[in-house]
């Protein structure tokens, strides 16, 4: 049973009459295994983010079925840690509160997770920044602490929505071999929407390319690149021929 | 560097000076008009304001009929403390009650329609029904302070409650938060900034309240003295009553920005 399980999922938005009614998702089937690192790749409005926020239990489907690790998803929780694309960090909290939050509302010992949180800031390179505000951090900044959040939470999915979208290219850059570092070592299932195709062929395992109105998946394209993966394998020939057949596919 | 520190330093004292310039150009005017012989009987001068303001605040009070030598401190003291009392008790009922309207479409469907019902009635159109029920007595004082700040308190905690950013309440609710938690530790929080906008127009709406509810709801402080000084003539502490009253009003705002900037300071540090 693959870990994160969805066949027939249907979203659709009422509009003011039957005739505006919008499908942003219409008869979606994924089969994402354990571990597995998977990119939505598509244009605005192809309903990438809708489909995650169903995955993360933000929204509720039309129809279908959606199962995580053999569950219904009926709300949202740790079990699916999500990176916003703005971070959405508490911003009255500082960055060790901010990690540790999850842990702390579900009433865990500090003795529990303390150390974790230790080890999921020194991950992400900010230890020495634990007690600044997310004000005086940069976009990178507040996105490495997004993610050691839902480290710490010990999610087993994580669920990221363009992540890196707000960055500047050179931090992009830098974020993406970051994520991959912590995917070697922690080995989550993850779930990357982006619309930027050398990001979805660098970072994943698989990409599910998707189409708009209505929201469909369009085709599976494996991305058997060997790991680890450094920068420069995204200007080997192999990679570029794996962009040009997605190109094609998105631009058929 | 210490040419800097000049400059800086020349500049606020120049944009301090030209602040000033108008209001000395109105208080020398006043001065000279008031020095004619027709106004010198409807308005004091400036200085006879500040030579009763003096009395008022320093003299010793005497057994003769003169109520206004030294107590301005204990007129103060009655105003403020009515005005402690009121503006807390609203913003004990205002903060709690406007987070559970921006919270819950219930709690909104259940008090809105009594909130915003009462809220066009002025705090003056109150006097006659807070008498009637409080009597002469510092209860019915205190009613209006009350009303006064209730309705800025509620009204900005409620807006503060419902422009919390959803990615904030996913984040909270992603992260294992039960909806409880959710009000306390996110949306109390987000909704700060608002709240201490509400307690500072609340402020500000109790010290007029005070003003109107003292003039014939109770017998000290300095509402009540405002109208019994123009009552027996005396003008000159009229006007400086009123200006004792602004800075009543002005001190206690910048109380709160004072614990406004401790609090938020997530917020003093937003460079925008």
């Amino acid at each position: 049973m693959s870990e994160i399980h969805i066949t027939g999922l249907d979203k659709a938005y009422p509009g003011k009459n039957p005739a505006q009614d919008v499908q942003a998702l219409q008869g979606i089937d994924l089969h994402i295994n354990t571990g597995e690192f998977v990119a939505l790749l598509g244009p605005s409005g192809c309903g990438k983010s809708t489909l995650l926020n169903l995955v993360a239990g933000f929204e509720q489907p039309s129809g279908g079925t959606l199962l995580v690790d053999g569950k219904a998803v009926t709300k949202p929780g740790p079990q699916c840690g999500v990176v916003f694309q703005e971070a959405a960090l508490l911003p009255w909290l500082d960055v060790w509160e901010n990690v540790v939050f999850g842990p702390k509302v579900q009433g865990l010992p500090a003795a529990e997770y303390e150390p974790r949180a230790e080890e999921m800031l020194r991950i992400v390179g900010l230890t020495d920044f634990k007690h600044h505000l997310p004000v005086q951090l940069s976009g990178g900044m507040r996105q490495r602490v997004g993610i050691a959040r839902v480290l710490t939470l010990g999610s087993r999915v994580l669920l990221m929505d363009e992540p890196f979208g707000a960055l500047d290219a050179q931090t992009r850059l830098t974020m993406q071999e970051l994520l991959l570092t912590v995917w070697q070592k922690l080995k989550p299932t993850i779930v990357f929407v982006t619309h930027d195709i050398d990001e979805a062929l660098f970072l994943s395992d698989k990409i599910y390319v998707m189409s708009a109105r209505p929201g469909r998946i369009q085709s599976e394209v494996a991305v058997p690149i060997p790991r680890p993966r450094a920068i420069e394998v995204t200007t080997s020939d192999s990679f570029n021929a794996m962009k040009r057949e997605i190109l094609r596919l998105i631009r058929h | 560097m210490a040419l800097n520190a000049f400059a800086a330093a020349g500049a606020r004292v120049s944009r301090l000076g030209i602040g000033l310039l108008i209001p000395l150009l109105a208080l020398v005017t006043w001065q000279v008009a008031g020095s004619a012989p027709e106004l010198s009987s409807i308005i004091p001068t400036p200085l006879a304001v500040l030579q009763g303001w003096d009395q008022w605040l320093f003299a010793k009070p005497g057994m003769g009929l003169n109520p206004y030598l030294g107590t301005w401190l204990s007129n103060v003291q009655y105003s403020a403390y009515r005005v402690l009392q009121g503006f807390t008790l609203a913003a004990l009922v205002g903060v709690p009650l406007g987070l559970l309207i921006g919270w819950s479409r219930l709690m909104a469907h259940l008090f809105d329609p009594l909130i915003q019902g009462l809220r066009p009635i002025p705090i003056t159109a109150w006097l006659p029904f807070s008498i009637a029920i409080f009597g002469i007595r510092d209860m019915g004082s205190i009613f209006l302070i009350f009303l006064g700040g209730f309705y800025a308190i509620v009204v900005n905690t409620t807006q503060g409650a419902r422009d919390v950013e959803r990615n904030l309440m996913r984040a909270a609710l992603m992260m294992g938060a039960t909806r409880a938690q959710l009000l306390r530790r996110v949306v109390l929080p987000a909704a700060m900034p608002s709240i201490f906008t509400g307690l500072r127009i609340g402020l500000g709406i109790a010290w007029t309240a005070v003003i109107v509810s003292e003039m014939v709801a109770v017998k000290s402080g300095l509402g009540y003295v405002l109208w019994d000084a123009y009552y027996v003539g005396r003008m000159d502490i009229v006007i400086a009553d009123m200006a004792s009253i602004g800075i009543m009003g002005y001190l206690s705002d910048r109380l709160i920005v004072f614990v406004e900037r401790r609090t938020l300071v997530w917020r003093q540090m937003q460079s925008h």
